[in-house]
């Protein structure tokens, strides 16, 4: 295996609509950004690669109109998944390990007001027989939540405490959008909005983009940049139907977690992308983090969650967290489709 | 289920999403230019390069295009096509032309119909001129430009376009 590091990353400030600037006009000072700080020349990258989705930005080929912000001349090797950005860093780390290339830029970007994000999550359903029963996210989150609230072991209040633990926490994060001292007690009286579900419970519809800049290790050596390592990658899936799997549990993010090795090392901080307070729970568990890690130090998909840009940025906030001196290695992950169905872990470390 | 249940063999799901789009800097730019009988491109600050519409980026550079540049609506047909089909969209009579246009100051042909031609007559080279609405019918759209028509200017050789393309 080829030893990969992240040599920077940067996010625009995630904010609920950028109703002035387009896609193209968002990304560009945030590209530019994660470049320079990555050491490496615009030119000398040698792969390209974005996650996000037409259907959030209502747009067919945004995804081709993005390119308009790489300079994509003389013609750049780029890729394109439909997917949260974070796979699209892992198709890069994935081509550095094959030898093809020695370094990638990532990214994504989304503006995810365009639309109403709860429907559009609807489209990814199966079309025959769940999504033409019209469920929105944020009513299949609550269908999961109820099932582990239902076996007694995690209660309302437990929910309450991650919200306002998020949205404090993200109080020192100036690219989070939604944060604040919340009181437990206030959350709790609130009514639900989906039950169980409180508002506060649901993460806040953001626009933004995230871009990080890997290497692999001559690369990164002659960079200058310093190095965060990715020591471990997985990525697991289940079947795409809720009713297939037990909700309250996540056995691909219990594998994706082996496969990165996550338990070969003490964790000091975990970014976990849990868009929904119960989702944490059911993650720390699947993952294998002790009572002791620090959970989502960046406020995490609870202060921030530009759809399909979520993920990638809980890699680059692990990545900040180590940089910072608060983490020797830190363990970031991504999810994506209903109910935690597609998980991501990687295992970052610094030098 | 009884046996003699009919089986389900069609299924009509019908998905309705609605979004409400903003075009962003440079294209509400163009916009509101088009909506007062202007055309407005920008210019590539590395390469000088007018597009139009803009959209806000150089294409070539990844850098922002922030100097507007009034363009032409005169221009030369740089490729075209001829529609023998009906379009749901386009109330035309078949058959017509639809051409890339590069309009006279800009580095990018813009797409656009013509009209008031012959379909064999259309030909590379071959300049045009907008043809607006009635000014009262403006708004930020480029449904402003009904088609473009020829005019008595002779063609234009292809070297003096054939980067243009």
């Amino acid at each position: 295996m080829r030893n990969v590091a992240i040599l920077s990353y940067a996010q625009t400030p995630y904010v609920r609509s950028e109703i002035r600037r387009n896609e193209v006009e968002m990304l560009m000072p945030t590209l530019a950004e994660a470049i320079e700080k990555s050491g490496l020349d615009r030119k000398e990258i040698g792969f390209t690669v974005s996650g996000s989705s037409d259907y959030i930005a209502g747009q067919a080929f945004s995804f081709v109109m993005a390119v308009d912000s790489l300079g994509a001349f003389p013609p750049i090797r780029e890729s394109h998944v439909e997917m949260d950005g974070a796979w699209a860093m892992y198709e890069a780390w994935v081509k550095i390990q094959t030898g093809e290339i020695d370094s990638a830029l990532c990214f994504s970007f989304s503006r995810s007001s365009m639309g109403t994000p709860a429907e559009v999550m609807t489209l990814q359903l199966d079309p025959y027989t769940l999504a033409p029963l019209g469920i929105d996210a944020i009513s299949l989150a609550a269908l999961q939540a109820r099932a582990l609230l239902d076996q007694g072991k995690v209660s309302e209040r437990d929910l309450a405490q991650i919200a306002a633990r998020s949205r404090r926490d993200a109080m020192s994060n100036p690219e989070a959008q939604l944060k604040g001292d919340f009181d437990v007690d206030a959350i709790l009286a609130e009514p639900t909005l989906v039950s169980p579900l409180r508002r506060h419970d649901c993460p806040p519809i953001s626009d933004g983009a995230a871009v990080i800049v890997i290497a692999a290790e001559e690369a990164a050596k002659k960079s200058g940049a310093q190095p965060v390592w990715i020591r471990g990658i997985d990525d697991r899936i289940e079947p795409q139907q809720p009713g297939f799997r037990d909700l309250t549990v996540s056995r691909s993010a219990q594998l994706a977690s082996q496969g990165a090795g996550v338990a070969d090392g003490a964790v000091d901080v975990a970014e976990l992308h849990a868009p929904f307070t119960h989702q944490e729970l059911i993650l720390r568990q699947a993952i294998g983090l002790g009572d002791d890690v620090r959970i989502n130090p960046s406020g995490g998909a609870l202060a921030a969650n530009a759809l399909l840009v979520a993920g990638l940025a809980r890699i680059g906030e692990a990545s900040r967290a180590i940089l910072r001196g608060d983490a020797r290695r830190a363990v970031a992950h991504a999810t994506q489709g209903p109910c935690l169905q597609h998980n991501l872990v990687c295992v970052l470390e610094g030098e | 289920m009884s046996d003699a249940a009919e089986p389900v063999k069609r299924l009509v799901t019908p998905v309705r999403i609605e979004y409400r789009y903003t075009p962003g800097i440079a294209a509400t730019k163009f916009l509101k230019a088009i909506a007062q009988g202007k055309l407005v491109g920008q210019r590539c600050p590395v390469t000088g390069k007018v597009y139009i519409p803009p959209r806000g980026a150089s294409p070539t550079h990844g850098v922002p295009t922030e100097e507007e540049v009034e363009v032409s609506d005169k221009g030369t047909v740089v490729t075209y096509t001829i529609v023998r089909v009906p379009s749901e969209n386009i109330e035309l009579e078949l058959p017509y032309a639809a051409a890339q246009i590069l309009l006279d100051g800009a580095d990018i042909p813009f797409s656009a119909l013509l009209q008031e031609v012959v379909v064999e007559d259309v030909r590379i080279g071959m300049r045009v001129q907008a043809v607006w609405r009635p000014k009262e019918e403006w708004g930020p759209t480029f449904e402003n430009i009904e088609y473009f028509k020829p005019i008595d200017e002779p063609d234009v050789p292809f070297e003096q376009f054939k980067e243009h393309l």
